[in-house]
């Protein structure tokens, strides 16, 4: 009996991990890289680890099939290597013989990708599963583009420059013209026998030559 | 003597000095002035430094080795510019007139030249705007974070609604994956570039826009002429300075930096190499604005008695710095740049090694990276060979040598998302390109402008805004052809063309025009003294000084016998009067000499020395 029992229980790795086949149809590859992720905060990657990992991955497949049968000894794991990569396969609860679809997998992991990232403190980058590409966020698109705003606004206060301009020089011109009109009035009116004031010498008037005295014409007494 | 050819009837057209000291005295010219020097320099300086600075001279240095290119191109510089930019400068303020009035003025037959450099600036102005609408779309896309061009766009089919989360397939639009997001931004969303010249694609109406901005921005820096422009310089002019010390600041501080600036300016290439002279003369040509007609404009807005030789050196110079300081800042981040790829690519090479093998991390650095590889390739050579693996070489991405508007882009847009805080940055760079652009576009109208209406294609009761304003819109309409689909390679066309060879024939006539029309003589010897002719009682004109002064008097009536003469009866004449041996009476202008017997023998006046040709009883 204990014979049996003894024989039963070596055979459960063994058939564990005849189940787990790296390139196996239902496999997934992990690839871990803490270092680069954390740098001086990195955490070591041990047995331990190991087990949070497979109970976030049992997580996982619970929130998504809603079913809590799911366990960690579901999630099988195997080649690991020093890169810290390794693959992994999740039985079924009900039939330990058989896998949870590829399928499946990928789709518990995508919903719960998040949660899984965190438990290790890790990114989408750092924490790859061969296989399942990570989900995008979709960017956010404001209701008017960035650029239609700064346009908006530098040409705003361009059309504003400009009408300043041209009505301030539309202003000054109609004074200067005032100016003008004012100053040909002020002229019209000083004039001498209709000869304009300034083409004769000043308002002291001119010594006309032939009224002066000349002395030397006249005999002295 | 020196060859001259003749040209009759050229001292009708010019003003003579006399008006010229009128016209500086009571400024009844007119004409508008500059405020103060410092507009004027500004505004000089803000035409000749231009985009071509920033991204064509870098190229240049860097493709013909570095430090010894600079050589050639400061010989040039003094050799080539300054002489052709003092050339215009003295002409333009000389006959104080645009660029079209002052090869009339020197003879008719030379007015081809002014309508030639009319119609260049007219089609540069054109296209250049063109890239500055460019520059002004980029300006409004840095004001996010995540910068556009810093990651592929998503695909169409993104959304999938699966219960409450949106799965979004990671297809990256295919034309970004296969090139870069820097390039897909430029070719795609900028340009949405067609495939060749014929296929003309439709009017891209987010670059409409940013033309129109462009436009309307020259409109109200312009509008009024150097009065609005004068101002605008204070700011347009400066500016790229401040950023590109700041740019170089900041980018010493970036790893790599400095072996970008090492790779710049290590001499590695012969000064033999005739392509470098071309190349270097070529660079100092383009480089300074001439043959547009806008120095010769701003020139002539200038008081009379300016040094133009000062102020054609000191631009000169200044140009010189900026273009090194220029390529200095653009290859301190290039070199960054180079290094952050260089460093990827190790990077990459790195974690293919890491992954496949299984290794652990940080086990592979750069370092030890060919160690590792030799060791791998030796017992799995067929593994190393499926891997593809990059070879990553920092020299040949230095040299990846790009001009024009792929180094503004492409290159330097891809280096300003791998700094810190890029929307920052990519502010100040587009700001820096918007105004080197724009203080050059002033010169450009300028240029335009002033020939027309010298060509009086405008009624002169039209007020300056309404001219200015046309003409905006002229050539806005007209440069709706580079905004099309295959609006880039309109554009590369029209600066093949229309930009190199009709600079290169305008400079030389205008030379040929200078030297041998107008003659160098003239030009030189005037200049030099300025305007000064030595009218009025002068202590030195008395007998005692009468050879030093007819020494210097002499000179300068050698613009024809009826100059010589016009000049000696003046300054006889005031010599005369001096001595109190003119005609009291009679003091108006046009006083008659009195006869050349009744000149009193012991003055000697040998300024009439051309009179003695013809009356020997002069002296």
């Amino acid at each position: 009996m204990l014979a049996r029992v003894l024989l039963a229980l070596s055979l459960v790795p063994a058939l564990a991990l005849a189940l787990c086949q790296p390139d196996g149809q239902d496999a997934y590859k992990v690839r871990l890289s803490i270092k680069t992720a954390l740098g001086a905060n990195a955490y070591e990657w041990n047995e331990s680890e190991q087990f949070l990992f497979r109970a976030t991955l049992a997580f996982a497949m619970r929130k998504y099939t809603g079913q809590e049968t799911f366990n960690v000894s579901s999630v099988i794991v195997c080649n690991e290597t020093p890169r810290v990569s390794f693959w992994f396969v999740v039985t079924n609860p009900n039939d330990t013989t058989t896998l949870i679809p590829k399928n499946g997998v990928e789709e518990a992991i995508r919903l719960s990708r998040n949660r899984i990232n965190s438990a290790f403190l890790l990114s989408d980058k750092t924490l790859q599963f061969v296989g399942i590409p990570p989900t995008l966020a979709p960017p956010s698109q404001p209701s008017l583009p960035v650029w239609l705003i700064v346009f908006g606004v530098v040409m705003g206060i361009v059309t504003a420059g400009i009408l300043a301009l041209i009505i301030s020089g539309f202003i000054q011109r109609k004074k200067k013209e005032k100016t003008i009109e004012d100053e040909e009035e002020k002229q019209e009116r000083i004039m001498e026998n209709g000869i304009s004031f300034e083409t004769l010498e000043g308002k002291d008037g001119v010594n006309n030559g032939a009224y002066s005295h000349d002395e030397d014409r006249l005999t002295q007494l | 003597m020196k060859f001259k050819l003749p040209n009759p009837g050229l001292d009708d057209r010019i003003p003579s000095h006399e008006r010229l000291e009128i016209l500086e005295k009571e400024e009844t010219d007119g004409r508008p002035k500059w405020d103060n020097k410092t507009q004027y320099m500004l505004t000089c300086v803000g035409f000749c430094v231009g985009l071509g600075n920033v991204w064509r001279f870098p190229y240049l240095c860097q493709k013909y080795g570095g430090g010894a290119f600079m050589i050639p191109f400061l010989i040039l510089l003094v050799l080539e510019g300054i002489p052709l930019l003092h050339l215009e400068f003295a002409i333009g303020q000389r006959l104080r007139k645009g660029s079209l009035g002052v090869w009339t003025a020197i003879h008719p037959y030379l007015g081809g030249v002014g309508i030639s450099a009319m119609c260049v600036s007219f089609l540069v102005s054109l296209y250049y705007n063109t890239i500055i609408a460019w520059v002004m779309w980029y300006f409004f896309n840095s004001f996010q974070d995540p910068l556009p061009w810093s990651q592929c766009p998503l695909n169409d089919n993104r959304t999938e609604m699966h219960q409450s989360w949106t799965r979004v397939a990671e297809s990256y639009v295919e034309e970004c994956d296969k090139s870069s997001p820097v390039d897909y931004f430029w070719y795609r969303t900028t340009l949405n570039s067609s495939t060749n010249i014929d296929d003309s694609g439709s009017i891209q109406w987010w670059l409409l826009l940013c033309l129109l901005c462009a436009w309307t921005v020259l409109y109200v820096c312009c509008i009024r002429g150097i009065e609005t422009t004068g101002k605008a310089v204070y700011v347009t002019s400066t500016l790229p300075f401040v950023v590109l010390t700041i740019f170089l600041i900041r980018g010493l501080t970036l790893k790599g930096s400095v072996d970008g600036i090492i790779f710049l300016f290590t001499p590695n290439a012969k000064l033999s190499n005739p392509e470098t002279w071309l190349n270097a003369g070529a660079q100092v040509l383009y480089s300074f604005s001439l043959a547009f007609g806008g120095l010769i404009s701003f020139s002539s807005y200038n008081s009379v008695h300016n040094n133009c030789e000062q102020d054609a050196v000191t631009i000169s110079l200044i140009n010189g710095f900026t273009s090194v300081y220029a390529a200095t800042v653009i290859y301190s981040i290039i070199g960054f740049r180079a290094t952050e790829r260089f460093d990827d690519c190790n990077d990459r090479n790195i974690l293919s090694l890491t992954n496949t093998f299984n290794l652990p991390e940080r086990n592979i650095t750069a370092d030890n990276y060919d160690e590792f590889l030799h060791k791998l390739n030796l017992t799995y050579p067929e593994v190393i060979k499926d891997l593809n693996l990059e070879t990553c070489n920092l020299n040949a991405l230095l040299s990846e040598g790009v001009e024009g508007t792929g180094l503004a882009f492409i290159v330097f847009t891809e280096a300003i998302t791998k700094m810190p805080v890029s929307p920052l940055w990519a502010i100040l760079f587009f700001i820096m390109l918007f105004c080197l652009g724009l203080s050059s576009m002033f010169g450009n109208i300028e240029g335009v402008l002033v020939p027309l209406q010298d060509l009086n294609v405008f009624p002169k009761s039209w007020p300056k805004e309404a001219l200015t304003g046309i003409t905006c819109l002229g050539s806005f309409l007209i440069a709706l052809i580079f905004i099309q689909g295959s609006g880039n390679y309109w554009l590369a066309l029209f600066d093949e063309f229309a930009g190199s060879i009709p600079l290169l024939i305008i400079a030389f006539c205008e030379m040929v025009g200078v030297v041998y029309i107008y003659g160098i003589d003239r030009t030189y010897l005037k200049q030099q003294k300025g305007a000064a002719t030595g009218y009025g009682c002068d202590g030195k004109i008395l007998a005692g000084d009468l050879k030093h002064s007819r020494k210097k008097a002499m000179p300068m009536y050698s613009g024809g016998w009826k100059g010589v003469m016009l000049g000696c009866q003046n300054r006889c004449r005031d010599l005369l009067r001096c001595r109190g041996l003119v005609d009291e009476t009679q003091r108006m202008e046009g006083a008659h000499l009195k006869t050349p017997e009744m000149y009193p023998t012991e003055l000697n006046p040998d300024c009439c020395l051309a009179d003695k040709l013809e009356r020997p009883h002069c002296g």
